[in-house]
């Protein structure tokens, strides 16, 4: 994790250690990280009957303080080519957290919490991993020098890295979906674990979809849940109101979401980048401020509950069936086990992302999906070359939205139960983000990022009050690890002449 | 027109706090290049930072109005500044001169951190505040509409004009707002004649996280209710107005600041309170559409 400057990394370790500067900027650290925690971590508002009260927790400033000075010291260290004092420190510390942490867990010895630097054990925690990581870090730097790789270095490393898991892909993607295909059917696969594979993969596809935007027409939407919210209302209503099936009704959630999509996208054709973004986000705000007011239509904050499952070819997933139909289990002769119902749920999804992503490869071999690809790239060359934009990035939006659409009739049927609660600003946000972490234009790189953003968390939601907090903490550090997403090594769809050597392919523009 | 003039009144009051979080805005977009997405946490910060320096002053007995405005006026910059300062430090400084996508997921991700920060350390719930300053004039004692204009309203007009004197002292008469300028037109030139870029930079984000700070002392004081939340609807209203006014002008900020606070006040006043924000965003889209350099831009001219 290089926060500092590049170029300081490439220090030589010959050069003497300059241990009164090293304190220095450690403390001017300590100083800010008490600034910054005085305020917020110092004191503590309380509810109390009659108004508010105030609660110190100075215990908690000095230890924030504390850390900032030991890690900055560390870096330098590491930074200086010093890793044998941060290993025989940051070492038998964290070793030593660690096990009082497990003995606690293990032991359940309560008594034991007074050992512990913090109130909370998951902070406890967090710090000692992070003490931990330090000192791996450092041991890593003992046995081979990598430090004294520039930024620039350590950059092209990851992009051949980037490249050879992309070229382990296409050997890697059958295994992958194999794993997927039989993954209800493995030994300790349980109604959680499937639960959470659902989840993944509505994301991987929505990511897939936004994708399409983001990563190939270089359109940046930060309102894709707004897509998403109008194939699930769609679905919704069309279902409740009109008895429809889910199967009848997927196109439809699908068409109209499309349609949202160019409704939306012709006004901001126009604008680039940033604006675009903007724009995108206040119609994604706007659909949910409408979603959530009108009431005669959408039944505002309540939600629509009661939305029909699925059926299997008309079969319902039910115990017992209505009149005259015949449920799943007793048309196949199973007894009736509530989990039939989830891994139905399970495959439709990998089907459906399974779709988006052939459609998605198969179309960029077509003329507008080079088209996108090119408006990516440099549209007024695109333009003079009698590509026209508004209709490519027409139907770019179009298609983002439509698979947004199936995304969320998916959910609502997967849920019975929608409210514009689903739909905010962070869902998009995540979308994007587990697009462009994953490395924009990357298949594989959607469902990576969707397993590391979605599929970590879910399995820790013990921790849920943390969740978010390290969500966000993991989306800074790994922009700012790999700027270009982690596997952003892309080839070049189509080439004239022989590739040019690896070595001269430089990335920052 | 009693009524008229009372929305007027809330209106420019309420323009004048986000003009004030769209100068963050539009600075850091005129010099960087980017969209501070985190910018309307800071303004959340700073009323969290104000909150608790106000029940601080209570406990340690300082009662007199004036001096503890002012005392949570000088702290909460300082200490929200220093989010500011760190933000830039650690999201964006590693990432400049990278992709454009990479600083806004940062900024996201930043904005998504601070906001459960709070929460996990000030708790969720809507911190309520006692009015602090109260009483005022009124107008058209006998008609059937009294229009009120407060001490607070006053309070927050004259202490933005102070601000804003300041700032442009500051911008147009310092050798940091000179050096501010420059980096404005070109990074790189401005670099080479000895001005340090990413001390600029900081002070920049200083500035303008301080002057969102006092946003939100204003929000606190005029609402009464804060919660960890606040910071995302202020921060993309404040962008709007930034949007408007003409990204990258100061006075546009401002300016743009003023007329979003009252298209929302005559909105909630005539039409439904409920589809304000959706009124904000709509004239954001128009204005993108018909006069995307704003009211004071610039016109944006595309190199090849």
């Amino acid at each position: 994790m290089a926060l500092s400057t590049p170029g300081a990394s490439n220090a030589s370790s010959s050069r003497p250690f300059d241990t009164v500067a090293a304190l220095k900027e450690s403390a001017v650290v300590a100083a800010m990280v008490f600034v910054l925690a005085i305020g917020l971590l110092g004191f503590h508002i309380e509810d109390v009957t009659g108004g508010l009260e105030l609660v110190t927790r100075f215990d908690a400033v000095a230890v924030a303080v504390v850390l900032g000075f030991c890690g900055r010291l560390a870096l330098i260290a590491l930074r200086e080519g010093r890793p044998l004092p941060v290993v025989l420190t940051a070492g038998p510390i964290g070793l030593a957290l660690i096990a009082v942490l497990l003995y606690v867990q293990i032991s359940g010895d309560q008594g034991a919490v007074r050992w512990l630097p913090f109130g909370s054990v998951v902070m406890d925690w967090v710090v000692g991993i992070a003490v931990i990581g330090f000192a791996l870090r450092a041991l890593l730097g003992i046995w081979r020098s990598t430090d004294m790789r520039s930024a620039e270095e350590r950059d092209a490393a990851m992009d051949r890295f980037g490249a050879q898991v992309q070229r382990v892909a296409r050997v890697l993607g059958p295994f992958l979906l194999g794993f997927a295909v039989i993954l209800p059917f493995l030994p300790g696969v349980d109604r959680r674990l499937l639960d959470i594979g659902t989840l993944v993969l509505t994301y991987v596809m929505l990511g897939w979809g936004l994708n399409i935007v983001v990563g190939l027409a270089g359109l940046l939407d930060l309102g894709y849940v707004a897509f998403y919210a109008v194939g699930a209302y769609s679905y919704a209503l069309l279902a409740t109101h009109f008895g429809l099936s889910f199967w009848v009704c997927l196109p439809f959630a699908g068409i109209m979401s499309a349609f949202a999509g160019i409704l939306l996208g012709f006004p901001v054709l126009r604008l680039r980048g940033d604006y675009l973004a903007i724009v995108t986000l206040g119609f994604g705000e706007m659909i949910r401020i409408i979603l959530l007011n009108w009431y005669q239509f959408t039944n505002g904050p309540d939600g629509i509950s009661g939305i029909p499952r699925p059926s299997f070819f008309g079969l319902p997933f039910k115990h017992y069936a209505a009149e005259g139909v015949t449920t799943f289990h007793q048309f196949f002769g199973l007894p009736f086990a509530p989990i039939h119902r989830i891994m139905f749920l399970y495959y439709v999804i990998l089907v459906m992302a399974l779709i988006t992503n052939l459609v998605t490869l198969r179309i960029r071999k077509l003329p507008i999906g080079r088209g996108w690809e090119a408006l990516r790239e440099d549209e007024i060359a695109c333009r003079s070359l009698g590509i026209n934009p508004r209709n490519t990035k027409l139907t770019a939006f179009a298609m983002g939205a439509m698979f947004g659409g199936f995304g969320g009739a998916f959910f609502a049927t997967r849920l019975g139960f929608i409210s514009p609660e689903s739909f905010t600003f962070i869902e998009s946000a995540v979308i994007l983000a587990i697009v462009v972490l994953g490395g924009m234009g990357s298949q594989i790189g959607v469902v990576f990022g969707a397993v590391l953003l979605i599929g970590l968390p879910e399995m820790f939601r013990e921790l849920s009050q943390y969740r978010m907090l390290a969500f966000g903490a993991a989306m800074v550090t790994i922009m700012v690890w790999r700027p270009r997403g982690l596997l952003a090594h892309r080839e070049p769809t189509l080439r004239l002449g022989e590739p040019p050597p690896p070595a001269t392919a430089k990335g920052a523009e | 027109m009693g009524y008229f003039l009372q929305q007027l009144i809330n209106g420019l009051t309420l323009g004048m706090v986000y003009g004030l979080i769209a100068i963050g805005y539009t600075m850091v977009y005129g010099i960087i290049g980017m969209i501070n997405f985190a910018h309307g946490e800071i303004f959340m910060i700073g009323a969290f930072v104000s909150i608790i320096t106000f029940l601080l002053l209570g406990i340690l007995g300082v009662t007199w109005i004036p001096l503890a405005l002012l005392i949570v006026l000088i702290v909460t910059m300082v200490l929200t500044s220093a989010y500011g300062w760190t933000l830039e430090r650690v999201a964006y400084r590693p990432l400049r001169g990278s992709t454009r996508l990479a600083p806004l997921i940062t900024a996201i991700g930043m904005s998504i951190f601070f906001q459960n920060y709070v929460m996990l350390l000030q708790g969720a719930r809507v911190r309520p505040m006692q009015p602090l300053i109260t009483g005022g004039f009124h107008f058209f004692k006998h008609s059937n509409f009294v229009v009120t204009l407060s001490y607070l309203q006053i309070f927050i007009v004259v202490l933005t004009v102070v601000l804003m004197l300041v700032f442009t002292y500051l911008i147009s008469h310092t050798a940091l707002g000179r050096a501010q300028r420059a980096c404005e037109q070109d990074l790189k030139m401005a670099s080479l004649v000895g001005i340090d870029v990413n001390r600029t930079i900081s002070m920049t984000f200083i500035i303008g996280s301080a002057l969102a700070s006092v946003a939100g002392l204003m929000f606190l004081l005029n609402y009464g209710v804060i919660d960890f939340y606040i910071g995302f609807v202020a921060g993309i209203k404040a962008f709007t107005a930034a949007v408007l006014g003409g990204i990258g002008s100061l006075p546009g900020a401002m300016l743009g600041g003023l007329a979003i606070g009252l298209i929302e006040a005559f909105w909630s006043g005539y039409f439904t309170v409920e589809y304000k924000d959706v009124a904000a965003f709509a004239i954001l889209v128009l204005v993108l559409i018909f006069r995307p350099t704003g009211m004071l831009g610039k016109p944006d001219v595309e190199k090849v």
